[in-house]
């Protein structure tokens, strides 16, 4: 059965304008740092239909303007990934531009090619580390950006940028060069504020302790990803 | 005539015809803010004088000095000054800046109180005048009938202009400056003869009266300015005088009535007019023209009351209401923005943010799109404008309407308002499920019912009960208001505002309501999940069993926003069944300024779980922190109350932090344009926009201090956080802030 978490109707963070926010329940990673830690566990959430979805996003196409639309997030959209094809079309049937954002930890082509944008986080460029940070390997990840970058299909890359893990110009410059293709890179600095959902979820948070980057540091970051 | 020389012709040179004026000669103007300039010398050195008295007034307990000798009047002080050297547009309320005169005609234990409550003490030929004069307040009470007591007393009815002026009037203070004071004088000299041939029935001999009164003042208005050294007796020539001419006038009427709200209505593009002109003839130049903006808002800035504690419970922070509503588009669909409008807003970072003038933008899709974002990059600098729906207000209110007080649109000069302060619908219901008893006090406040506290709530017959109340309140309601209006035009007449309006006025009566948001979740409940009354050993329901879940109003659920929306129908059409004074129109409003916290303070428990005397969220809003899927869901909730039932408008105050609103400041400002865009599309009427961290606000609550000039919108206007009481600030502190994690 498909499941949402929930649904922000405020979104200007995840991608171009204002968006509305489908927050699929369920990921496959499980990312030290993560600010949806109860999105986690595929048992949650409620049960909605791509009708449903696509009728109440239809609600906010006055907010949309030129640039907005929805978002596809999570969770991992993808890793229901049927359920995500039927809600982009869904969307799309609404005239509604469509983001989704994903991890690309589970490879899913027909939702990949069915979505006008595709926000792809690539949580880290070395292999090692990205299984260490995500428990996941990072196979899918490369297969989906492949993807994108041989269908031509408009897609931005996006990283988390967390102290001593990936916040290198090494690392990030690997990134520019892996992203070929990409519309934007988006480096996001790492913040606690999803701590609590952690705690509500039963689970200990790993990066109690972190800080995020400086501004320095990320204004680094943004410069060797732009030269 | 020289003044209107090189303004194109029209309708308005033969008869009283702003909006002609302004349609026929203004320039739309749709580039961005770059033309802007900084404070003159002048404005730099007033504006330090300023700020060193707004210290000391606030280091003396809000209020600088009272003169308590004097009534305040338009002839009854000597002129004043602030900085005579650098003043270009003169005249202070009083004979000094920020002292506060006396007007008793509202009420004199009012005035005695208000000065009792400062240390000062009412001088002895005051109280012993007032001895043998009825007040507005001697009036009404009068009057006032034993259920109408009843229900102020319970606090189901709070707020009303009973004790001081009603205020909300806005004179078209730009007459003055068009046509000069002395032919505003002889139209109305022929107003009052052409009333010589009808009968002599009640309203014409009132009207007969008025008009006599209103040419002392428009007379008195000439003197005032002579004063000054000005003759406003003529139309204004230059730029400077015509921003002077408009001040006189609106100062005349400050001087003479201490309304609550005492708005200045829509005058930037008719200034503009003005400066367009002085520009081309070489008169003036970019610097001029700003600083003539800036030395006006200055004075504006200068604007005071004197009023009691109660008062500042109810509309906290020494609010004015100078309300200026800015943009907007005309009938023929020309933007109304002119250099004028950025010149007005830009006072916010030549003199730093303050709450006064309160600077309304009439929103449009014809504005623009450099105005529209240049004012959200406003609201992001400075948290100090608010946005009304033109293109929902225009097909209404035509294209020269004002915002009086908040919300409240009105025709400029062509209409009036009998001010009705607001109704607590959220308490009427616990009223109504205990039959008719206070369920604070067990008081009997309205008509005797069988109470519904025995099991489970019924939801048909809990509706059929509060309608049934509510059919009851509205009339009381309405006659309360009569009574209060006839006495107010019977002893406190706005002599030089309605001087200021057509003769023959469109009168309106804006009644309020508060709590809807309380009245839709109980509701929703009731009808949705299972609510069981508790009651005391009297029977009296004192609280509320509620088992399961309910959809809340503000997360976009028709559900319930149909129960608010219903609601405000049915209030609204209720009042209408009762006739309302000299032929006014009944328009509600759903506002409640600052007074959500005094209302909740009157409200017991209810069936939505809200705790016994704690704050309603403010206007339309939904109850803090019941919305779950984000601002835009709230915005749509509030969106779906109809403005046809709410002509006196829907106030919805947001906050939001910067970082919620994108990565940049540029996207950040695209963002917040689009928000107010959506809203409006959808049929919203008006938005507070408070952009800034909580984290800010806290600081500012513990270190009041620290952040002087920290400007909030609270409820259809601002104020400087650090002047709220500990009361208030907590209450802005506990409303939703849309923040993402």
């Amino acid at each position: 059965m498909p499941k949402i978490h929930s649904i922000e109707t405020l979104g200007a963070l995840d991608g171009p304008g204002l968006r509305t926010v489908i927050f699929f329940q369920g990921c496959v990673m499980r990312c030290g740092y993560c600010h949806n830690a109860d999105m986690f566990d595929f048992d949650g959430g409620k049960e909605m239909s791509a009708e449903e979805i696509a009728a109440f996003c239809a609600r906010y196409k006055s907010y949309y303007g030129q640039t907005g639309g929805a978002t596809l997030s999570g969770g991992e959209p993808l890793a229901q990934a049927d359920f995500a094809l039927e809600v982009l079309n869904a969307l799309k049937a609404q005239g509604i531009h469509t983001a989704l954002d994903t991890s690309g930890a589970v490879y899913a082509p027909k939702a990949l090619a069915a979505a006008d944008l595709v926000l792809l986080d690539i949580k880290h460029t070395d292999k090692d580390m990205f299984l260490r940070l995500t428990g996941q390997p990072i196979d899918n990840t490369l297969k989906t950006l492949s993807f994108l970058q041989k269908k031509g299909k408009p897609f931005w890359v996006r990283q988390v940028i967390v102290q001593g893990h990936n916040d290198t110009v090494e690392q990030v410059s690997a990134l520019k060069a892996l992203a070929e293709g990409a519309q934007k890179i988006q480096l996001l600095p790492f913040h606690s504020m999803g701590a609590h959902k952690w705690e509500k979820a039963g689970l200990t948070y790993p990066f109690k302790n972190a800080q995020p980057p400086s501004e320095k540091v990320m204004q680094q970051l943004r410069n060797a990803v732009l030269n | 005539m020289d003044a209107w020389k090189g303004f194109k012709k029209g309708r308005w040179q033969d008869t009283i015809d702003v909006r002609d004026f302004i349609q026929k000669n203004y320039a739309p103007y749709a580039g961005g803010a770059e033309f802007l300039r900084g404070p003159s010398a002048s404005v730099s050195a007033i504006l330090k004088k300023f700020k060193k008295l707004l210290a000391d007034e606030k280091a003396n307990n809000g209020v600088l000095d009272i003169d308590t000798d004097t009534v305040s009047s338009l002839l009854s002080y000597k002129p004043g000054y602030i900085d005579r050297e650098n003043e270009i547009i003169f005249g202070l309320q009083t004979d000094a800046p920020l002292k506060r005169g006396v007007n008793p005609f509202g009420g004199i234990r009012t005035a005695r109180d208000a000065v009792r409550a400062y240390g000062y003490q009412l001088s002895d030929k005051i109280e012993e005048h007032f001895k043998y004069k009825t007040t507005h307040n001697d009036g009404v009470f009068r009057v006032y009938t034993k259920e109408m007591l009843a229900l102020r007393k319970s606090g189901i009815l709070t707020g009303l202009p009973d004790a001081y002026g009603r205020g909300r009037i806005i004179g078209d203070y730009r007459r003055v400056a068009l046509y000069g004071a002395q032919f505003l004088l002889d139209e109305k000299i022929k107003d009052f003869e052409a009333l010589e041939a009808l009968d002599m029935d009640d309203e014409t001999i009132r009207l007969r009266e008025e008009v006599c009164r209103q040419r002392e003042f428009l007379l008195q208005l000439m003197q005032m300015a002579q004063l000054y050294g000005d003759d406003v007796s003529r139309p204004a020539l230059t730029a400077r005088e015509a921003v002077q001419w408009v001040y006189y006038a609106y100062l005349g009427a400050i001087k003479e009535q201490n309304g609550a709200a005492m708005s200045l209505g829509r005058v930037s593009t008719f200034l503009d007019i003005y400066i367009q002109r002085d520009i081309k003839n070489g008169l003036l130049d970019e610097d001029g023209a700003q600083e003539l903006i800036d030395q006006f808002v200055l004075k504006l800035r200068m604007a005071r009351q004197l009023r009691t504690p109660e008062y500042n419970e109810l509309f906290a922070g020494d609010p004015t209401w100078v309300t200026e509503a800015v943009g907007g588009a005309g009938l023929d669909g020309r933007s109304l923005v002119t250099k004028s409008s950025y010149r007005f807003i830009h006072t916010l970072y030549n003199l730093d943010t303050a709450p006064e003038p309160n600077i309304t933008v009439l929103f449009s899709r014809a504005l623009p799109q450099a105005f529209k974002e240049y004012c959200a990059r406003v609201s992001v600098d400075t948290s100090s404008i608010q946005y009304e729906n033109d293109d929902l207000m225009r097909p209404e209110f035509g294209d020269d309407y004002g915002i009086s007080c908040c919300v409240s649109a009105m025709k400029i000069g062509k209409q009036m308002q009998f001010f009705g302060a607001r109704c607590n619908l959220a308490k009427l219901l616990l009223v109504a499920l205990n039959g008719g008893r206070d369920e604070l006090t067990g008081i009997e406040v309205g008509f005797k019912a069988k109470p519904l506290n025995a099991g489970v709530l019924n939801y048909d017959e809990v509706l059929a009960r509060y309608l049934g109340y509510i059919d009851w309140l509205a009339k009381t309601y309405v006659n309360t208001m009569n009574v209060i209006h006839y006495m107010h035009d019977k002893y406190a007449y706005e002599k030089l505002q309605m001087g200021l309006h057509d003769t023959q006025p469109e009168r309106l009566m804006a009644f309020g309501v508060a709590g809807l948001s309380v009245v839709a979740d109980s509701l929703s409940a009731i009808k949705y999940a299972e609510c069981t009354p508790v009651t005391d050993e009297t029977g009296l329901i004192t609280d509320y069993k509620t088992v399961g879940e309910f959809p809340s109003y503000g997360n976009d659920d028709d559900r319930v926003d149909g129960i608010a929306a219903f609601i405000t129908q049915y209030f609204y059409d209720a009042l209408c069944k009762t006739k309302a004074y000299r032929g006014a129109k009944h328009t509600l409003s759903v506002l409640t300024i600052t007074s959500n916290i005094v209302y909740g303070s009157k409200t017991g428990k209810t069936p939505c779980g809200k705790p016994a005397r704690e704050a309603f969220a403010p206007g339309a809003n939904p109850l803090h922190n019941r919305e779950t899927h984000g601002a835009l869901a709230s915005l749509n909730s509030v969106a779906k109350l109809s403005y046809k039932a709410c002509r006196d408008g829907i106030s919805n105050t947001f906050s939001l932090t910067p970082d919620t609103l994108g990565h940049s400041e540029e996207i950040v400002c695209k963002n917040l344009t689009a928000i107010i865009e959506g809203y409006f599309k959808n049929g919203g009427h008006h938005l507070n926009v408070n952009v800034f961290k909580r984290a800010v606000l806290e600081q500012a609550h513990k270190q009041p201090h620290r952040y002087p000039n920290l400007t909030i919108r609270v409820s259809g206007y601002a104020v400087k956080f650090g002047v709220l009481s500990k009361k208030h600030r907590e209450e802005v502190l506990a409303r939703t802030f849309f923040d993402r994690l």
